[in-house]
């Protein structure tokens, strides 16, 4: 094993001890919420309001949840999944933003130059996020007329298509045999079902780019 | 009586959660910087990581805000602003909200939110994302392991699994936008088409800025089109 080769596992090594650490501390922060709401206000939830609540979200969220750090941790790296999966946006925002870094940058995802780029893009974009969102709670009275005005509606309501459709190209263009068959099957599906929701198709579209790309590599096609 | 929702007490809250993830995107920040430097990435290319990354940021940014300022309306403004800093997703807390608000036998709609309703809504919009993180603590090292695995064994192999993954996400939302009526699919195709003008303008003319802020420009010029787009074909 060279000494790059050592040094890297080592950062792997520090990267996984220090991100669970900081994500135990997420988790506290996070549940700290609701448990001081509670005690500050001395109002408990009833344990049938908390599941009658809780259960129909966790049906859908929990396989999210879980599909989501399958299928994003492969393209984000170590040190963004620890950070982006405390700060959430994964789909609208930090797997985009880690894309768009790497490809301004010119580096390669899921290499080695890739891990540290996804983690500066990522923890980035959080900081920004978390100013915006303070400048929001500060101009709080200035900012709502002018962000919720029905002339700007039409812009929020298509922003995912404005995202995808720049980002769509920019890969596409380059892997466009990887993606004759999801986007076949995506359209077909979002044909017959439109409301179908876009998190659980993730990750069969995923499957099926994979599912593809390894029939392709076996025939030496690509 | 003051509204508990806009208290000084919930703004307190708010305060603590978002200096816990600036200090947390900090640590990151500068561990990952260390090793690019350790990694031989130049500090130039690193810079250009995180200008690119804030500048793509501020638009959904915009839309998370927004997002914000909905819920504020049922919820007050601390509760989304510590939802919205934390794991979820704009598509998240609005139904899990719902749904809570629902279960205690109220709706976001009502004008007044009894404090154990907003009790409820606070447990559950927190409980019910907590998946994923966990299953990080638990699972993401062998996980990791596993992909790293791949890539040791076959490279070549290990790199376009990677980009079938990226494919795939893209190709997801591809399909919904394609489906989402004739807007969206307007916004979807001016958006690549602007892409396309910015790495043209890039490679013909030597504007680097274009290659560096194309998504982001591309991004802003689309939702400006769909804009033009909705007064033209009357929200279809």
């Amino acid at each position: 094993m060279n000494n790059r080769t050592l040094n890297n596992e080592q950062y792997e090594q520090s990267i996984h001890r220090m991100g669970r650490i900081w994500m135990l501390l997420a988790l506290l922060v996070i549940l700290a919420v609701p448990f001081v709401i509670s005690i500050n206000y001395n109002v408990w939830p009833t344990f049938g309001a908390l599941m009658g609540g809780l259960l129909p979200i966790m049906m859908i969220y929990v396989p999210i949840g879980i599909i989501e750090v399958i299928t994003f941790s492969p393209m984000l790296g170590s040190g963004a999944t620890y950070l982006a999966f405390t700060t959430g946006n994964l789909t609208n925002l930090k797997v985009p933003c880690a894309l768009n870094a790497m490809e301004v940058t010119g580096i390669e995802p899921g290499s080695d130059e890739g891990e540290v780029i996804s983690t500066i893009a990522v923890a980035a974009s959080s900081l920004v996020t978390n100013l915006v969102l303070v400048i929001g709670v500060l101009l709080f009275v200035q900012l709502t007329p002018v962000l919720a005005s029905p002339v700007l509606q039409p812009a929020f309501e298509n922003i995912l298509p404005a995202l995808f459709g720049a980002l769509g190209y920019l890969y596409i263009s380059k892997n466009w045999k990887l993606a004759v068959v999801p986007v076949a099957l995506m359209v077909a599906i979002f044909m017959i079902a439109p409301s179908a929701p876009v998190g659980i198709l993730i990750p069969v579209s995923a499957l099926s780019a994979i599912g593809a790309a390894r029939f392709m590599y076996n025939r030496k096609m690509i | 009586m003051t509204d508990y929702r806009n208290s000084t007490f919930m703004f307190v809250l708010g305060a603590i959660v978002a200096i816990f993830v600036t200090m947390q995107s900090i640590f990151f920040l500068r561990k990952a910087w260390q090793e690019g430097k350790r990694r031989g990435v130049e500090p130039a290319v690193m810079r250009k990581a995180v200008v690119s990354s804030a500048v793509f940021t501020l638009v959904p940014s915009l839309s998370i805000l927004l997002t914000m300022l909905t819920l504020s309306g049922a919820l007050g403004l601390a509760l989304p602003w510590i939802r919205l800093s934390v794991i979820g997703a704009v598509t998240y807390e609005l139904p899990a909200a719902e749904a809570a608000a629902q279960a205690a036998g109220a709706s976001l709609m009502s004008s007044e939110l009894p404090l154990s309703v907003f009790s409820v809504i606070t447990w559950v919009m927190t409980l019910g994302i907590m998946s994923g993180p966990i299953f990080i603590i638990a699972y993401f090292r062998k996980l990791q392991g596993k992909v790293k695995k791949i890539k040791v064994e076959d490279n070549r192999w290990g790199t376009l699994l990677i980009a079938a993954m990226f494919v795939g996400l893209i190709s997801s939302f591809l399909g919904s936008a394609l489906a989402g009526g004739l807007i969206s699919i307007l916004t979807l195709f001016s958006s690549a088409i602007l892409m396309v003008i910015c790495i043209t303008l890039e490679q013909k003319a030597g504007l680097k800025l274009f290659k560096d802020f194309a998504l982001p420009l591309s991004m802003i010029g689309a939702m400006a089109l769909a804009i033009f787009y909705s007064g033209l074909l009357g929200g279809m």
